[in-house]
């Protein structure tokens, strides 16, 4: 596996809490799921892929948790073009 | 140096020492029994003039947004009202303000306060634009900041309006936590408090919601000094309140007594806000019906003590629009008005539009927010999303909504209909909660003036609805 270095931009996952030690008064679906926290910061040492690892968050803070991505990035968009809201507000009756 | 036990039991046991830690004041020093509290000392205390305020949101590039008058949406619903009928509608620009929303306003304050007791950072759990807004004005005050959100559901997918809103925060530099769902973020936010020693810049505190009420100030003052006469209605997106509580006390604080404040909020109910499932089933991750209603009903629920947003004391009516209504609605903004703006910022737009086509012409109804748009936060990306998790879209009926199920987006405007909750059915729940908390057998006379004050009625009428075998 490569090695990424210490110092990239990196997200980890971290389990908080298993199904057994959740909160009481979940709904069903959500009681069968652990609770899990994700956090992007910088490597504080050389480390792979799915190993325990130490990050510096973007305030200094360190958190611990598993490596999961480098160079985490946003992707959302507009998503894919609804018809139903190009006729709104061109039809005479609401111009 | 013995290790503090972290465990989840142990930190929520910790809660209130963490509390009065974190946010700087005792609430023990206003709590007269478990309904009662001084809530106007409280908010006194906080100890801000409201000149003072005015000051300090304009160092942070908050305040003194526009308000337009939405000329084209006006006349479209003068042409579908009755002779006489449909209320000149104007617009609070709150997208203006830095990080693009009201709750700028709501943070101002509260950070500008943590930087004078000396606290070195701000914490705040929130998904909305809180976080944002906290994090913007942490910037300008040189604190730290850290951003506790719920982001995603056990498969790892998140909204795309939540995606947007962490982005935004990291943007701002600040921690970014990002949690799966459900209410166990209120520990993660207590471990946050007792490990950093930061402000707890709670949305919920006299700080948060004096911020607020310069917004209900100018409504009335801009639309005074254009139109010479107060808003006959001041239409505000609910979810936990405190956009309501602290733009009507400003209203008030304005002497406009006779400007009717009305909620709103999207109809989500059925979806359970704790589902795992149904969290990405829902469009609108505030100002709905599953934050709004719970917190007009029973304030306290909230990360501090005792709650500073308290809607049910200063509101007249309360709206339900539907999620398609809301997207209809944000589309025929941008096409008549030619702003874009985000859909959950014109929540209370939409319920604006029902109520303006009721009123009179010579009335005037005020949109009291907008906040910004863009990728994630739009109507488009929320309603191809909505398609993707298996929800029907379609043009037809709002009438057919059905949260979780189908999102129907109106034919025409006069679709645009909302629906009135009843608000002394609102008021029966509020005490019913209240006698779940203390029972009604123990309330004083000094608890029956409280909760008449905190439901806007007379302690005659509490006397007379008394929750029976609670």
């Amino acid at each position: 596996m490569a090695k990424i270095e210490k110092g990239s931009w990196v997200e980890i996952e971290h389990i908080v809490l298993q199904p057994e030690e959740r909160a009481q008064n979940l709904p069903e679906d959500t009681k069968k799921t652990p609770y899990v926290m994700r956090l992007s910061g910088f490597l504080t040492t050389d480390a792979e892929i799915g190993d325990e690892v130490t990050v510096k968050s973007l305030i200094g803070r360190e958190h611990q948790g598993i490596l999961k991505t480098v160079n985490p990035s946003y992707n959302h968009s507009f998503g894919p073009t609804m018809a139903e809201l190009l006729h709104i507000g061109i039809d005479k009756e609401e111009a | 140096m013995s290790a503090r036990d972290n465990s989840y039991s142990a930190v929520m046991a910790r809660s209130n020492e963490i509390m009065k830690a974190s946010v700087g004041m005792d609430y023990d020093d206003y709590i007269s029994s478990p309904i009662a509290f001084d809530y106007e000392r409280m908010m006194r205390d906080t100890g801000y003039s409201h000149e003072e305020i005015v000051k300090i949101q304009a160092e942070t590039k908050v305040g003194n947004t526009p308000l337009f008058e939405l000329r084209r949406l006006t006349e479209a619903v003068r042409k579908i009202s009755e002779p006489g009928k449909g209320a000149r509608i104007l617009l609070k620009d709150e997208a203006a303000n830095a990080s693009g929303s009201f709750k700028a306003r709501r943070a101002a304050l509260s950070v500008f306060e943590a930087a004078k007791k000396g606290f070195k950072g701000v914490v705040a759990a929130t998904s909305g634009n809180y976080g944002a807004a906290v994090a913007s004005q942490a910037n300008q005050r040189g604190l730290k900041c850290i951003v506790i959100q719920e982001v995603y559901d056990s498969r790892g997918v998140g909204q795309p309006e939540i995606i947007e809103k962490g982005r935004k925060c990291e943007a701002y530099g600040a921690e970014v936590i990002k949690l799966t769902v459900g209410p166990e973020l209120f520990y993660i936010h207590l471990l946050t408090l007792e490990q950093t020693g930061f402000f707890n810049a709670s949305l919920y505190t006299p700080f948060g919601i004096r911020g607020v009420e310069t917004l209900g100030t100018e409504i009335v003052e801009q639309v005074r000094a254009r139109y010479g006469q107060d808003p006959d209605a001041v239409i505000i997106t609910q979810a936990g309140g405190g956009n309501l509580t602290g733009t009507a006390r400003g209203i008030l604080a304005a002497g406009a007594h006779d400007t009717r404040i009305v909620a709103c909020s999207v109809d989500l109910s059925g979806l359970h806000m704790a589902s795992d499932t149904d969290f990405n089933k829902k469009s609108f991750t505030t100002g709905h019906t599953g934050f709004g209603v719970p917190f007009a009903t029973w304030p306290d629920r909230a990360d501090v003590p005792r709650n500073a947003a308290r809607s049910l004391r200063y509101m007249d009516e309360y709206q339900l629009v539907t999620q398609g209504e809301v997207f209809y609605v944000t589309e025929l903004l941008t096409k008549l008005e030619g702003i874009e703006r985000g859909p959950a910022g014109n929540t209370s737009l939409t319920a604006a539009v029902a109520m303006a086509r009721q009123m009179d012409r010579d009335q005037i109804v005020v949109v009291q927010e907008t906040e910004y748009t863009g990728a994630g936060k739009h109507h488009n990306s929320q309603l191809s999303f909505a398609r993707e998790n298996g929800i029907k879209v379609y043009v037809g009926d709002p009438a057919e909504n059905v949260p979780g199920k189908t999102i129907v987006l109106p034919e025409r405007l006069e679709q645009v209909r909302g629906k009135a909750q009843d608000m002394d059915s609102l008021r029966h729940s509020y005490l019913r909660n209240a006698a779940k908390r203390h029972p009604v057998e123990a309330w004083t006379d000094e608890d029956i003036a409280f909760l008449a004050a905190d439901i806007k009625s007379t302690p005659d009428w509490v006397r007379a609805s008394l929750p029976q075998g609670e």
